[in-house]
């Protein structure tokens, strides 16, 4: 199994989303949060002094995929979050050992 | 009752209700601007000023203010109406109704219009001093600075002399004879001299100017913005002391100096920053209200427009000058109320239109140089007199008890250590029995010891 990974704009979200319904990922974590890549911060004037804001918005999603669906889940996400600007995301892949369903106590890919 | 008039008693016990919302509208505008961990203490500060100064005006500041000069112009006599004694007296109902009266309005009613005056000027001191100042220091200074320079400063620019009743008043109001219509040195100067000082003495809150410190919550300081001009009305307007024309002038110029003073500051901002903001539009509105404070009876409709328009390009250029020099003047009280207040108070010397109620030419109108050195001699002598005094008391405070946090509170967030309180609660954990919050340190822990045995369980 593998965890993709997936730090995209924040609008991008419901696109992501869709994609990857129709890639029958039946679940995902997703969290607000803020960093930066090449894109770096943006500038905000507040009564005439600058404030580079270094950390902007992104989202993060999380979605633990079997092996043979890492390739079609990543390129439905990085298909549904491109825009073509600085500033779309990352996306990356990592083994997982296993996976349990607090419910049941299901273990593996049953528990996806 | 002879002498009085229902119609002016109104209108100023309506005054006295709009000026006092203003310090509730000051506590958001403040309280917007800071970062979202002392914007608690912000408001505060606004709020606690109208508790002690109300009752501190009550004691003696009435009296100082407006009692029977003991001298020079300089303070009224703090023993005439000490508790307001004298002025609680008087038959309400029945045939034969008669008590004191204020012109054509009760005593009392012109005391508590005069009191929201006391509080609003205190409390415009805090936004300089936003994120570190103990709040007990702050208080003690608070007080402290009522008694000796706004209730004397007070007497000094609003204290008119009365022949009728042989009453002697200030020495600005009276021999100067400059002209301070709602309280441009009175108030904002005053305030804007002492915020310099307090600012200088307290030092700057960590981090600045290197970091970043953004107004939490904009919208707050739109709202405070809108609750201040509202209530400024009363501050003007009800600045006639009667429900009149002069009312309707002063109201009238509150309006349009204020409209160009948001233009100013929003085409200056452009110019210089490339965006017009929401914050330089608040900012603006204060700005022209500030301006139009001293001037609002003396100028005309383009008198007003060319004054609100240099007082927003000059506060927007000037709230830069504290990055120029140095001083955390957190909140900008130097660059609009002092610097605001300095546009008003002398561009009367050259605007006064002898057609309004003031009836004074100024220099544009041919009035010669006669009333300009009167403004400006009435601004500088409150500016000296406030940064002077300030300073000192701002000294004797920080010597007594000190007068900031220590660095790890100041960081941590003062709401939190100066009232264990904290504005929101957005944050899933924060909100789960008290995970997420820091180790509490001996003070708080002293005070979670109040908190209900049932409460301490569940966490």
């Amino acid at each position: 199994m593998m965890l993709v990974t997936a730090i995209v704009k924040p609008f991008a979200l419901a696109e992501v989303r869709s994609g990857l319904e129709q890639h029958s990922v039946s679940g995902m974590t997703v969290g607000e949060v803020s960093g930066y890549g090449r894109q770096r911060g943006h500038t905000e004037v507040y009564r005439g002094g600058d404030y580079h804001v270094d950390f902007v918005p992104k989202v993060r999603i999380e979605v633990v995929v079997d092996d043979g669906a890492v390739d079609g889940v990543v390129d439905c996400v990085v298909q549904a979050a491109r825009t073509g600007k600085i500033g779309d995301g990352k996306v990356w892949v990592t083994p997982v050992e296993t996976v349990v369903r607090v419910r049941t106590g299901e273990r593996g890919a049953e528990a996806l | 009752m002879d002498g009085l008039d229902t119609g002016d008693t109104a209108w100023m016990l309506a005054s006295t209700a709009l000026v006092l919302l203003m310090t509730p509208g000051l506590a958001f505008f403040y309280g917007g601007m800071v970062r979202s961990k002392s914007v608690l203490n912000m408001m505060m500060m606004s709020l606690s000023a109208i508790g002690l100064v109300g009752i501190l005006w009550v004691l003696y500041g009435y009296s100082v203010a407006f009692g029977n000069d003991v001298g020079g112009g300089l303070l009224g006599n703090p023993a005439e109406a000490w508790g307001l004694k004298g002025l609680f007296v008087g038959s309400y109902t029945g045939d034969e109704i008669s008590y004191p009266l204020s012109g054509t309005i009760p005593a009392l009613v012109f005391v508590g219009f005069q009191a929201t005056f006391a509080i609003i000027t205190v409390a415009l001191i805090s936004g300089a001093v936003a994120d570190r100042m103990k709040f007990g220091s702050w208080l003690v200074f608070a007080g402290i600075w009522a008694t000796v320079v706004y209730f004397p400063v007070a007497h000094w620019v609003f204290a008119f002399s009365n022949d009728d009743t042989g009453v002697v008043g200030g020495w600005i109001a009276n021999d100067l004879a400059a002209i301070d219509f709602a309280g441009g040195t009175a108030v904002h100067i005053n305030a804007g001299a002492a915020a310099l000082a307090l600012a200088l003495v307290i030092g700057k809150r960590l981090g600045w100017p290197r970091e970043p410190m953004r107004p939490h919550n904009l919208p707050f300081v739109m709202l405070g913005a809108g609750l201040l001009w509202f209530g400024w009305f009363g501050f003007n307007a009800g600045s006639a002391l009667g429900a009149n024309g002069i009312a309707g002038f002063a109201m009238m110029n509150t309006i349009i100096a204020t409209c160009a003073a948001m233009l100013g500051w929003l085409v200056t901002e452009k110019v210089r920053d490339g965006k017009p903001t929401s914050l330089g539009a608040a900012s603006g509105v204060v700005a022209g209200l500030v301006a139009i404070t001293p001037s609002c009876s003396s100028v005309s409709p383009l008198g007003a427009i060319l004054l609100g328009v240099i007082a927003g390009v000059v506060c927007a250029l000037a709230v830069g000058l504290k990055f120029r020099f140095g001083y955390d003047d957190s909140l900008d009280v130097v660059g609009v109320h002092l610097v605001g207040g300095l546009i008003g108070t002398i561009l009367i010397g050259f605007l006064a239109d002898p057609g309004s109620p003031a009836g004074v030419a100024g220099l544009f109108y041919g009035g010669g140089v006669d009333q300009l050195w009167r403004q400006v001699v009435g601004a500088l002598a409150v500016l000296i007199y406030s940064f002077v005094l300030t300073y000192v008391i701002a000294l004797i405070v920080k010597a007594i008890m000190g007068l900031r946090l220590d660095g790890e509170d100041e960081a941590t967030g003062i709401d939190e250590v100066e009232n264990a309180e904290s504005a929101y609660d957005f944050s899933t954990l924060r909100s789960l029995s008290g995970a997420g919050t820091p180790r509490p340190d001996a003070a708080t822990s002293a005070a979670a010891t109040h908190v209900p045995a049932h409460a301490s369980k569940e966490s």
